[in-house]
């Protein structure tokens, strides 16, 4: 394994930095290139940008803002939102992101995955999955976006992540609904069944509220660690989660 | 300098350029001969899959125009998969710059496919603007067999040449333009070379 990743995820809304509320109210926090410089000299290792507006808009992600990260940036960065085509994913690459995330147009047509990792290579290709734990299996919710919108997709989450990862998705992110926003700790047990279910890398996602819960995310085999709000509102500075980290014998980067 | 990137077709080709531009180059995208042939530095990108980038370069009637260069080249991930003689990725015949292949990355536990991420570098060369503890970032699902001209590398359960040196060929199978410090000290060496 190289050194466990540590990745900030920022929200982004008309080029803006925005933090919401359950989704709604959503409030202006600052300029991108900013936030996307503070976190690389606090030492984040890679940085994912979400334009939360584009896909509820019918819209693929604006690639200005992209332009702008890319400019000043020197680790990697995906990005996400409405990507839904071959080209609009060639121009979030094109702009100089190095990962683009896909999540519910993947469900919507699988062979996406296969078109991207085809052109641009796995390593570009990041499969989001947002899953749910209901009657002893975990279940793939769609259209998460919006809370109107977000139904069940009707897939198993482990089928789902096997069937992306041979279509060609080099990496999943798993964001465990019923720990968003909670502090509480990742879903351990669900981010373990889908690393074992899956060979390429996997970054867990929902529930970051303390130091020990990236522990115990990397000890469940996790490549990376998604956070944001603790990230955001500096309840946890990186420096010293990974200076603890190391200290548990977790190879980091510093 | 005249710095030209190749346009092997490929997206990425954009952060390769910024990259350079931070030194206050203005880097030049171009897939003319003419135009590679008379740069005084020539970058090799390339992210995507090995039969479609050597497919562009011979499109774009670019073989000979690359194994002739003589000024100083860098091949960054794809790009140094490239100067090899094959790549196990759909079988393809490659540059033929350096002997050896190409192969794909074996998943075991602890080690999924791609190998993605910060891995730490060791350094057998001076001059190359990268110590031994250095992290740099990876993003590949094939790599290069250890080779005599190997001058970095990083343990993936194999170890992976992630920078090779044969005359004015020069290889990084990591990314140097997204590797932080490391990765500009790195790439202000190639231009001192």
């Amino acid at each position: 394994m190289p050194a466990r990743r540590i990745i900030p995820c920022l929200d982004v809304k008309d080029g803006r930095v925005v933090k919401g509320i359950q989704f709604r109210d959503h409030r202006d926090v600052g300029d991108i290139v900013e936030h996307a410089l503070r976190y690389r000299d606090e030492g984040a290792d890679e940085l994912v940008f979400y334009d939360i507006a584009a896909s509820a808009e019918g819209r693929s992600l604006d690639t200005d803002w992209v332009r702008r990260i890319a400019r000043v940036i020197d680790i990697p960065f995906a990005v996400a939102g409405g990507v839904r085509t071959r080209d609009q994913a060639a121009a979030c690459l094109d702009s100089g992101a190095d990962k683009v995330s896909i999540n519910s147009p993947a469900l919507e047509r699988p062979g996406l995955i296969a078109e991207l990792a085809r052109d641009f290579g796995s390593q570009c290709v990041v499969l989001g999955v947002d899953s749910f734990e209901a009657d002893g299996a975990y279940r793939v919710k769609q259209y998460t976006g919006s809370p109107e919108a977000t139904r069940d997709a009707g897939r198993l989450t482990l089928d789902w992540v096997r069937e992306a990862a041979e279509r060609g998705a080099g990496e999943i992110v798993l964001n465990c609904m019923r720990r968003d926003g909670v502090r509480t700790g990742y879903d351990l047990a669900h981010t373990k069944a889908v690393v074992e279910a899956v060979d390429v890398p996997v970054i867990a996602s929902g529930g970051a509220g303390a130091p020990e819960h990236f522990r115990e995310a990397f000890e469940a085999g996790a490549s990376g660690a998604l956070a944001a709000t603790v990230f955001h509102d500096r309840i946890i500075p990186i420096p010293e989660l990974k200076e603890y980290l190391a200290s548990c014998g977790i190879e980091m980067r510093r | 300098m005249k710095l030209v990137i190749v346009d092997v077709g490929c997206g990425n080709i954009g952060s390769v350029g910024i990259a350079f531009e931070r030194f206050g180059l203005s880097p030049v995208v171009s897939g003319d001969a003419e135009t590679i042939a008379s740069a005084d530095k020539v970058i090799l990108p390339g992210v995507g899959a090995a039969g479609y980038a050597m497919e562009q370069i011979r499109v774009r009637g670019l073989v000979d125009t690359i194994r002739t260069l003589t000024q100083p080249v860098l091949g960054i991930c794809l790009g140094m998969q490239l100067l090899f003689e094959r790549s196990e990725e759909e079988g393809t015949e490659c540059l033929g710059i350096v002997r050896g292949e190409v192969r794909r990355l074996e998943a075991t536990p602890g080690r999924p496919v791609p190998h993605m991420g910060w891995s730490s570098l060791s350094v057998e060369e001076e001059g190359l603007g990268l110590n031994s503890g250095d992290y740099v970032y990876f993003a590949h699902s094939f790599a290069c067999d250890p080779v005599p001209e190997t001058v970095a590398s990083a343990d993936y359960g194999r170890p992976i040449p992630a920078v090779i040196r044969k005359d004015n060929w020069f290889g990084a199978q990591f990314h140097p333009e997204r590797s932080g410090e490391a990765g500009a000290r790195f790439l202000k060496a190639f231009l001192e070379s």
